[in-house]
């Protein structure tokens, strides 16, 4: 397998960036959705994050990789029950993927050879732990969108079936992408993102040659190239790691929390999400920062993101949500 | 200084466009030399001898098949059933992707964009190389390859009014193709191509990144090809041609949604940004010329439109009609069939199916197996299988003409405008037709996008006659388009009834209202459900006739309240 292009080495995209590196921080926040053009690297950046993510420790052979053998479930017939390193999963949820295929279904093939009732994981326990993409989520089928809402709110697959009962944990980032003018996103599953952001391709000229640039010589020469950036992905990914470690210190003021608050109902968001979001997002923005406290200017830089696809949406309003956000930013976060 | 600064320093005249065959024969050529780089190729012909000509030439990749309903089995490999149990040990058959190689995928305008996404992801990925020769064979504009596709193979061809006599074999001189694919390492890019060819894209209004990055790839092949150490004018002109030409945004006379947000002039950077206006008067970069001139505009122009028509094909919730799905909905009896990623096995049945003869294959196989076993051959397989519904498509034909009256149209817009955040509620797809002076225009094709549907129905402008025979025509075209695309269409029609051009485009009240009562008849008779809706200011007989021709239900608009109207409408179409 090839070496992912450097998650540092992407050109421009700053929004997509933040927006994923905070995830890496704090799981927590929820997933991140990427609306945009074609090929404006929206999939270059979610295999990039993968390789710059530090690994995770697990038991070698647990289907969903549980970092302790206590927590393996117990339909899962592990022999070596050694912990192993691994790259963070990040794994994808192709279109038009069957119901079997992402919650794991009966294996046929044992049922049926050995005659043994065994059951065969499926996508939703490779991505615990790890991340979970899916390219074109607005094109997906909505019974398999019911199912990922589902297991995303309870972190726990649960599959009843073919005489099966069998429950496992499914707790994973979901990164979505796709193109807006394809199709909408239902606000449900919309409401389970953390994160929404909004990438265009470039619109100056030296942007878009330096894109290709540096893409050409990944292609053409990738030795020199990932020696020249991989210093960098390894830089951020320290970064991240010291940001993990810092974010249970991360002090929120009051005047924090009115600030979030006042921002979320001047904007009318349906719910307390929004909230829970923008503070933890802005949190996890602080501690990359190496900041003790949070600041306005995180709740500033974190609330496009956290709060555009949450506010009550006229589905003919076509200003868009970022322009509603950022006035109100101007209006209650001077 | 290499040859290519001093030819890329003077601009001489725009290229003469090279004779549609020999583009053909130069593109197939080079995608001989580096199918891997170019990711494929794009054909977009009917079945014929010309196709048969392209083909054999491609023959020597030894390109293997791929069905538009290739499940993920066929694609990554699975476990092969019923040689499992006919051997009685684990069998798997070997995947089309997982093994990489120059694919053909057949019929490549039916291509569900689920196999799009994977077939995509798999030329996204460097290994294993993949390469993809996509047959499009769409008839109509609409029909075309998912866009997911169209992005990443670099090359086009379009064999559609190809004369035969003007084609002839595409030959290569023998060792010719390996001496190429020996000089493709050593090709050089100086910088300057690199950045040229991407201004070239910016130019020419290419949002995607990848189309630079498949346009150097092709000019590498070129140079290689010829024989240049490194990329030449030519080698560029020949990429620009070849992979840029079909993804321009249409150049200056359509609508401007159809074109990307205008480029934001950059101080100091006169020469590589134009606007929209200036275009016409700046010297165009020759890259960007023999882009435009590589194909006929009415074809951008059209594959624009078609690259809005490809929506989504997804099912999805609806109350459309019923259909026999293999995924979920209400059971229906099993039946026999191997179970692939698109059908699941009903275990119980086929458990069923396999019991009453458990004792006689048991003797008939001897005893050395064990007796507690159950032997379950090929035949008792049985699948699931479902009851659905379809999507629905709302198809909007909305008379424009002067007789509607300024004020009434805006109500209408509004009355549609309702009816659209209603069908958003219900995932359904929207279409917009208008019709007005002398003819109908499809000014959305069906999406789910309502933004889209909103934007154009906001610019849509009033006066003229009233063709209503040509708008009933043309929606009854959207509707047969939808069905096509597994979708239940239902054709609301807002109008005031007082047709006065008929088919022909001919004025004339009585041959108008005949022609409308026609197309009527003929769009009942399709089977697509219909609903009038009067926005007349006073009711009119013709129209309750029409309405009885379409087998439709006539509502009048109620004055100044829309959201009667969307209330009513939704009682009719649930009805």
């Amino acid at each position: 397998m090839k070496t992912p292009f450097p998650f540092s080495a992407i050109v421009g995209q700053d929004e997509m960036k933040q927006a994923m590196v905070l995830t890496a921080i704090d799981p927590g926040i929820g997933g991140v959705l990427v609306f945009g053009d074609r090929g404006t690297g929206k999939s270059t950046a979610v295999r990039a994050l993968a390789a710059l993510l530090p690994p995770i420790e697990a038991v070698t052979d647990c289907p969903v990789n549980s970092a302790d053998p206590a927590d393996c479930p117990e339909w899962a017939a592990i022999i070596d029950r050694s912990i192993t390193t691994r790259p963070t999963p990040v794994v994808d949820l192709p279109l038009g993927a069957t119901e079997d295929r992402v919650t794991g279904a009966l294996d046929i093939e044992r049922a049926l050879t050995r005659g043994e009732k065994a059951f065969e994981p499926g996508l939703l326990a490779r991505a615990n732990r790890g991340y979970l993409y899916i390219d074109e989520v607005n094109l997906l089928e909505d019974h398999i969108v019911d199912l990922l809402l589902d297991v995303a709110q309870s972190g726990e697959n649960v599959v009843e079936r073919e005489g099966l009962s069998i429950r496992h944990p499914a707790r994973f980032v979901l990164v979505g992408s796709g193109n807006p003018e394809e199709g909408e996103l239902r606000p449900q599953l919309l409401d389970r993102f953390g994160l929404s952001v909004e990438v265009t391709s470039p619109r100056d000229i030296e942007t878009r040659i330096e894109v290709i640039r540096r893409r050409d010589a990944y292609e053409r020469t990738p030795e020199s190239f990932l020696a020249e950036w991989q210093p960098r992905d390894a830089e951020l990914r320290a970064r991240i790691l010291a940001a993990r470690a810092a974010l249970p210190d991360v002090r929120a003021s009051n005047v924090a929390l009115h600030d979030c608050a006042a921002l979320c109902i001047a904007l009318g968001s349906d719910g307390l999400r929004g909230e829970l979001t923008l503070l933890r997002t802005a949190r996890a923005l602080a501690a990359f920062d190496n900041a003790p406290e949070v600041t306005r200017d995180h709740l500033r830089a974190a609330a496009p993101s956290a709060l555009r696809h949450r506010l009550r949406r006229d589905p003919l309003d076509e200003a868009g949500s970022t322009a509603r956000v950022t006035r109100q930013l101007a209006e209650i976060l001077p | 200084m290499t040859p290519f600064d001093e030819t890329a320093t003077q601009p001489g005249p725009p290229p003469a466009s090279p004779a549609p065959w020999d583009r053909v024969a130069l593109a197939v050529t080079l995608l001989l030399v580096d199918p891997q780089g170019l990711r494929g190729l794009w054909l977009r012909a009917r079945a014929g001898p010309l196709r048969d000509r392209v083909l054999k030439a491609l023959a020597p990749l030894h390109p293997r098949k791929l069905h538009p309903n290739a499940d993920d089995g066929a694609l990554y490999g699975s476990l092969d059933l019923a040689m499992t149990l006919a051997q009685g040990h684990t069998m798997r058959s070997a995947g089309l992707l997982s093994t990489g190689g120059p694919l053909l995928l057949t019929m490549a305008e039916r291509c569900p964009p689920g196999l799009a996404a994977r077939l995509g992801q798999a030329l996204d990925t460097p290994t294993p190389p993949l390469s993809l020769i996509a047959l499009d064979e769409g008839a109509e504009a609409e029909e075309t390859l998912p866009p997911a596709l169209a992005d990443r193979l670099g090359l086009f061809l379009s064999l559609d009014g190809l004369p035969w006599q003007d084609s002839a074999p595409i030959t290569l001189a023998p060792g010719a193709l390996s001496a190429a694919r020996a000089r493709l390492r050593g090709v050089t890019t100086p910088p300057e191509a690199r950045d040229r060819l991407t201004r070239a894209a910016h130019e020419l209004g290419i949002a995607s990144a990848r189309a630079p990055l498949l346009a150097l790839a092709c000019a590498r092949a070129a140079a290689a090809l010829r024989g240049h150490p490194h990329l030449t004018e030519a080698d560029l002109t020949t990429a620009a041609e070849l992979v840029y030409s079909h993804r321009a945004a249409p150049a200056m006379d359509s609508p401007p949604e159809d074109t990307p947000p205008p480029e934001p002039p950059l101080p100091g950077d006169t020469k590589t940004e134009d606007s929209a206006d200036t275009r016409s008067e700046i010297p165009e970069d020759i890259l960007v010329a023999a882009a435009r001139a590589a194909l006929p505009p009415d074809l951008l122009d059209r594959m624009a439109l078609a690259r809005l028509a490809r929506g989504q094909q997804t099912r999805g919730t609806g109350a459309g009609a019923a259909l026999r799905g293999k995924h979920r909905g209400r059971p229906l009896p099993a039946r026999p069939g191997r179970p692939s990623d698109g059908a699941r096995l009903d275990l119980v049945a086929t458990l069923r199916n396999a019991a009453p003869w458990q004792p006689m294959r048991r003797a008939q196989l001897g005893t050395a197996r064990d007796p507690k076993r159950l032997i379950i051959l090929p035949s008792d397989l049985r699948i699931r299988r479902f009851e659905e519904r379809a999507e629905r498509a709302l198809i909007f034909a909305v008379d424009a003409s002067g007789s509607q009256a300024v004020a009434r149209l805006a109500e209408v817009k509004g009355a549609v405008e309702l009816l659209l955040a209603s069908a958003y509620a219900r995932r359904d797809n929207v279409a917009l037709v208008t019709f007005r002076g002398t003819q109908a225009a499809l000014d959305l094709p069906p999406t789910r996008s309502l933004v889209q549907a909103k934007r154009r129905l906001a610019g849509l402008p009033g006066g003229g006659g009233t063709p209503l025979a040509l708008g009933l025509e043309r929606a009854a075209e959207v509707a047969a388009l939808a069905r096509a695309r597994g979708m239940t269409p239902v054709v609301a029609l807002l109008t005031d009834g007082r047709a006065n051009i008929g088919l022909d485009g001919q004025p004339g009240r009585a041959k108008a209202a005949e022609d409308a009562r026609q197309m009527a008849r003929a769009l009942a008779q399709s089977g697509t459900r219909a609903v009038v809706i009067d926005t007349g200011l006073r009711p009119q007989p013709a129209l309750n006739e029409l309405a009885r021709a379409l087998q439709a239900e006539c509502i009048a608009l109620p004055r100044a309240n829309a959201a009667q109207l969307s209330t009513a409408l939704a009682a009719a179409l649930d009805g």
